[in-house]
């Protein structure tokens, strides 16, 4: 097997990911596209890493894996504060900032 | 000791996972398809679910499915990462967030940008496509593979570039994730903007309002039967109103209480409590009427059989009656 296929596969999770969050109003599911996204870089960072035969490249989709859980913290925490407030979990109801 | 022990346990793992053309081998292979279609699948999973929490279980489908090719991949260390934190800790996140903002919370369809819809759609599949194809058609060198610099175990060269080359982003992201938990304590806190109405207060409350502190009256208590729509007596012998259940009298089918007893002067001067003698009468006459007429059918039967029981429910449920 080629193994440019796990690039390719990367390519398809990561296309997913960001129809995910073009096409997805709930808030939440729009958000799991962004992990979705994440970890397709990750993949593509792995696969490069052994293309390579340098481990920097594992090094950076471990930092990339924890500040994406920082990420899901601080993102689900205003979820749930939006949440609280305006008793919706879509994306269009936050529209305060709207002229 | 340990190193060695780790050495021995994870090469066999490790090495050659490439053959000499830079080709994967043939587990691998087999490996990658049938992973690699799961992933995909799901990853639609995530994309088309209704429900959210199967967007969500698609999700970790998807997220164990790359901890499998990563461990595929000489990323042994990466891929128990990937399980632990990403399926173990994000994921559930995620979960225990749906069950806060409720699990059917759907989508809307009412589109606030025109024509986002297809854009989308139409900017998603460029993108895949652009993508596919540059990764498809670029000219790779010859793939180097991890086996020198897995040779101390992958964990080992992970663990040396990032306690040595990358310490200070270490320590960066380490702060980072304080501030992260921090952040998520000051979004999700909520002030009490009202002071908490205890047990207490709220006894004092009803003490204030001047309402009647004791239970109701019970129906029927000293009079003639103890009915629902009889009027308990007071000591005086007077019917009391606010015993009959709400409901009863505002449809009109509490009885006059038939058993009242009112003061009744004898003719020798001395005072006594003595029935009432046509109120009974009248009570069951309106009894009668409420009943419902058999000749008008079933329809009305039920209508009756069903204001009875919510009148009893009703009287059952409410603990003060106005």
């Amino acid at each position: 097997m080629n193994p440019t296929n796990y690039l390719v596969l990367a390519s398809v999770l990561f296309t997913l990911g960001a129809m995910t969050v073009l096409l997805r109003r709930n808030a939440v599911i729009a958000f799991m596209g962004v992990e979705l996204m994440l970890n397709a870089s990750n993949l593509a960072l792995v696969h490069l890493s052994r293309h390579h035969g340098d481990l920097q490249g594992q090094v950076l989709a471990f930092f990339v894996m924890v500040v994406a859980a920082a990420e899901v913290v601080v993102g689900l925490a205003i979820i749930v504060a939006i949440f609280k407030t305006r008793r919706s979990a879509s994306v269009d109801d936050a529209d305060l900032l709207k002229g | 000791m340990s190193a060695a022990l780790d050495a021995a346990v994870l090469a066999p793992a490790v090495v050659m996972s490439l053959t000499e053309s830079g080709r994967t081998t043939t587990g691998e292979a087999v490996l990658f398809w049938v992973i690699a279609p799961i992933t995909v699948v799901a990853a639609f999973g995530l994309l088309f679910a209704r429900k959210a929490v199967h967007a969500a279980l698609s999700v970790v489908l998807v997220m164990i499915s790359l901890a499998f090719l990563y461990v595929a991949q000489d990323a042994v260390f990466l891929g128990v990462v990937q399980v632990v934190v990403y399926t173990g800790a994000v994921m559930m996140l995620f979960l225990f967030v749906l069950m806060l903002v409720g699990v059917d919370a759907s989508d809307s369809l009412v589109e606030t940008i025109r024509g986002q819809r297809w854009i989308g759609w139409l900017a998603g599949i460029g993108l895949g496509v652009v993508l596919v194809s540059v990764v498809g058609r670029a000219t790779w060198a010859t793939p180097v593979g991890l086996a020198e610099a897995n040779a101390d175990s992958n964990p080992v060269g992970v663990a040396r570039l990032v306690f040595g080359q990358h310490v200070f982003a270490f320590e960066v992201v380490g702060a980072l994730l304080v501030t992260a938990a921090l952040g998520a304590l000051v979004l999700t806190h909520a002030e009490r903007l009202t002071p908490r109405r205890g047990q207490r207060e709220r006894a004092v409350a009803r003490v204030r309002a001047g309402g009647p502190l004791t239970p109701l009256p019970a129906p029927g208590v000293y009079a003639r039967s103890n009915a629902m729509d009889v009027p308990a007596l007071g000591p005086d012998g007077r019917p009391l109103e606010q015993s009959v259940s709400r409901v009863l009298r505002v449809r009109g089918q509490a009885a006059d209480s038939p058993g009242t007893l009112v003061p009744t002067t004898r003719p020798d001067g001395t005072v006594t409590l003595a029935p009432a003698g046509s109120a009974g009468d009248a009570g069951r006459r309106r009894e009668v009427e409420a009943r419902p007429d058999p000749t008008v059918g079933r329809d009305a039967a039920e209508a009756g059989s069903d204001a009875a029981s919510d009148a009893a429910s009703d009287a059952a449920a409410e603990g003060v009656r106005p």
